[in-house]
């Protein structure tokens, strides 16, 4: 297999260059998980506002049926992602910690688990509104890990036009695979959920990154697409963290999302691979988002893989499906960089969920001892913003966190945590961040 | 499934590079190595006496002090060794060893350890012992002995027990008795600054002449350096910019008046500029950390150096110039913050 990079000075500069732990999964082909006892179905897994329930506890639904619904604009619907029958609607931990509403269904052992809803539509002769409500009802969001409602991002805002849109297909984590085999197993349904959305905000090209340490799904995709498209697959030098938009945009095209603006402003609509999959699968059949793929690999994990399951999976099914070593003393749910450790392996897997991870206690280190900055600017090297982290992570330990905002610019860093790998010191940095973030938003609302 | 009875929370990221602090220090205190072993094969037994009380010196006072403050020892961090190695090996090798102590002391304590210990000095502290020497004992610190003197590995230096507080005795009717031909106890600096001799520059990157413990060899201390890079622990940077800057100005003295002023390359090897550029000015703690600010710093090193080296008084000018960089580091990285992502678009979109 033979990929060419594209030429010239296009490459990230910044970042780190992390051992991606790949090769446990990128040659395993997606399997699908068996149905948990329980499915446990948030009804807020989407950034935007909750949706709202449309069943009952005792109720009985059918795999794909609407079971809540978008509450405006910025929000979807969920679907039920199995046969059976609402237990409940109650408080269910989260990966965030706190507990949130979510619709408890169990699923029926013996019921066909036959999708019965949808029904065709002809995306040529819809309008890009008509998509944009359409992808609404699908209920997918981005699946790369934000989570947020991906028909927001095909409704072009006023005054802008978007000429080209980007596909992410770079999954820069280290572990994480989902992605990379969504694109060598499903290459037409990516391609084709790009079409839809170059439809919908009216860009007449498209182009693909992904990371050069994927040759296969580079091959896929420029196998499956057409040459009168309006699509390029490009391969990208790999480095994290090149998955995030700011990066990759800047990569591919040489364009700058503006602090604190959108790619929209500088003519751009970025999606996920993944994300576009489901978009082009579901969408010509009408069907809701029900389940995806997640990578389940780690130290601790016996059968590593990657596992389409249906969303509201208790991660504790998922760890016992894939087996699990007995001194499991850390799960992440997405990537290690970025991903967030949980507290209960009750969290169910949510549309947002990219990975669930399991180390094994002394497996990662955490344990070091804190020692004073000592300057020497590795976090400045490696900071993909060009923020200076040793300088704010001074003024965090001061608690000057108005300085950070106002003087250092801490809301644009987007915590990628490049900073806190490299430091000598073990200072962590991008925790401080968060803390100070917290903090401000904490005093705005007091003033 | 079974699992541990207890969970760990921790935030992102979850994985880390591995470097730690004591390995970049432990591995400049390796890279250090070598050059005190050549400077104890220039010197002899003085040399490796002084080194040796000096570190011992240096870790005693960090110890000391974190017991007299309750705190933790912080000893473990290695970089009060390389503090004490680096004191020595900028000494003159037959330097009274209870002047060593002192200047230990003033580098650990005062310049260190009152600041807040590691990573809060605001200048390095080896140098700020030295300048508290170069003050306060100017005869001693200038009192260089030959290379490769006869007995050296036999005898020490009679400087290197003087007794202190009284007046030593000059050690010219030593260096004539142990002397080689063709070494002298007057360093490179001093022969071309007062009797306008210029030392060839091959001897100076050899190192087989008069001068600083560890100063002498320029080649060794570029390998030295040169490890420190590849194994990614030392800002090439700043010895870069440094040496570029001393250089640029040694060229432009040189240009203007050849006879007075010798040309670039004995500027480069000469003196304590190589010792200084690789192992003193690159201490990150005292240096800024913007990739532009790290330029600025080293070049504006440079330069000072060899002004205060044809200039001034003095015939090295090496030390008070990174003291002078020390003191603007914080001031060039205020002004060198570099341009964010995103940030010309926000102004133009306005």
């Amino acid at each position: 297999m033979n990929i060419e990079s594209i030429p010239g000075l296009r490459r990230l500069w910044r970042g780190v260059h992390v051992p991606d732990y790949k090769e446990t999964t990128n040659h395993l082909p997606i399997r699908r998980l068996p149905f948990p006892p329980l499915l446990i179905i948030p009804l807020s897994q989407h950034a935007g506002a909750p949706a709202v329930p449309l069943v009952r506890a005792g109720q009985e639904v059918v795999r794909g049926e609407p079971i809540a619904r978008a509450d405006g604009f910025v929000s979807v619907p969920m679907h039920a992602p199995a046969t059976g029958r609402i237990e409940r609607i109650d408080l269910s931990p989260s990966a965030r910690g706190t507990l949130a509403q979510a619709i408890f269904l169990r699923p029926y052992p013996s019921a066909s688990q036959e999708i019965l809803y949808g029904e065709p539509q002809d995306i040529e002769h819809m309008s890009p509104a008509e998509i944009v409500a359409a992808v609404q009802q699908t209920g997918v969001v981005g699946l790369g890990g934000a989570a947020f409602p991906t028909h927001v991002k095909l409704k072009v805002p006023e005054g802008k036009s978007i000429d080209t849109v980007v596909v992410n297909g770079c999954e820069c984590e280290p572990y994480l695979t989902s992605d990379h085999r969504v694109m060598v197993e499903q290459p037409h349904e990516v391609l084709h959920g790009a079409r839809i959305a170059m439809k919908a905000v009216g860009a007449p090209r498209a182009v693909v990154g992904v990371e050069d340490n994927k040759p296969d799904a580079v091959d896929a995709l420029r196998k499956a697409n057409t040459a009168d498209s309006g699509i390029t697959i490009e391969a990208v030098p790999a480095k994290y963290p090149q998955g995030a938009e700011k990066m990759l945009v800047k990569v591919l095209l040489g364009r700058e999302i503006p602090s604190g603006g959108l790619p929209a402003d500088v003519g751009l609509a970025v999606f996920n691979v993944a994300t576009l999959a489901q978009i082009g699968d579901l969408l010509p059949r009408r069907q809701g988002l029900i389940e995806r793929v997640v990578t389940v690999s780690g130290p601790a994990v016996t059968r590593p893989g990657n596992y389409l399951m249906a969303i509201g999976t208790p991660l504790r099914w998922a760890l016992e499906q894939a087996g699990c070593a007995a001194n499991v003393s850390r799960v992440v749910l997405g990537g290690p960089m970025m991903g967030a450790a949980v507290s209960s392996l009750e969290v169910p897997v949510t549309k947002g969920v990219t990975g669930i991870l399991a180390f094994s206690s002394g497996s990662l280190n955490g344990q070091h001892a804190i020692l004073p900055c000592i300057h020497c600017g590795r976090c400045v090297d490696v900071c993909p913003l060009h923020l200076n982290p040793s300088q704010m992570g001074l003024l965090a330990r001061k608690q000057r966190y108005e300085e950070m905002q106002a003087e250092l610019h801490l809301y644009d860093c987007f915590e990628c945590g490049c900073c806190s790998y490299v430091c000598p010191s073990h200072i962590p940095l991008v925790q401080y961040f968060r803390v100070a973030k917290q903090a401000l938003r904490e005093r705005k609302v007091q003033a | 499934m079974s699992t541990a009875a207890v969970i760990e929370l921790r935030t992102a990221p979850h994985l880390h590079s591995g470097l730690s602090v004591e390995e970049i220090m432990r591995n400049v205190v390796y890279a250090l190595l070598p050059l005190c072993a050549y400077s104890v094969w220039l010197f002899g037994l003085s040399a490796l006496l002084s080194m040796v009380t000096a570190v011992a010196a240096c870790v005693l006072t960090e110890h000391l002090i974190c017991v007299a403050s309750k705190r933790p020892t912080t000893i473990g961090d290695w970089s009060v060794v390389i503090t004490g190695l680096l004191l020595a090996l900028t000494l003159p090798p037959g330097f009274p060893l209870w002047m060593v102590v002192l200047g230990s002391f003033i580098a650990v304590g005062p310049a260190k350890m009152l600041f807040g210990g590691l990573g809060f000095n605001a200048f390095n502290p080896a140098l700020v012992g030295r300048a508290f020497l170069q003050a306060a004992f100017p005869v001693a610190i200038t009192s260089y002995t030959p290379a490769l003197a006869l007995h050296r590995f036999t005898s020490f230096i009679p400087s290197t027990f003087a007794i202190p507080l009284l007046k030593a005795e000059p050690l010219t009717a030593w260096i004539a008795q142990v002397r080689v031909d063709a070494f002298s106890g007057a360093t490179p600096l001093v022969m071309q600054k007062f009797d306008h001799v210029t030392t060839d520059t091959w001897t100076l990157f050899l190192g087989t002449r008069a001068g600083s413990a560890g100063e002498t060899s320029a080649l060794l201390i570029a390998l030295c350096g040169a490890y420190l890079v590849l194994r990614r622990m030392m800002d090439w940077r700043i010895p870069v910019a440094m040496l570029l800057g001393a250089a640029l100005t040694g060229m432009a003295y040189h240009l203007a008046s050849p006879a007075l002023y010798p040309g670039p390359g004995f500027v480069l090897f000469s003196g304590g500029l190589m010792l200084g550029a690789t192992f003193m000015a690159t201490d990150p703690v005292a240096s800024p950390t913007t990739p532009l600010g790290l330029w600025i710093y080293g070049l504006l090193m440079g330069l000072i150096t060899v002004v205060i080296r044809f200039q001034g008084g003095l015939a090295e000018g090496v030390m008070y110039a990174i003291l002078l960089g020390n003191a603007l580091s914080p001031l060039i990285d205020r002004l060198t913050q570099p341009r964010i992502y995103g940030a010309q678009a926000k102004e133009a979109a306005r």
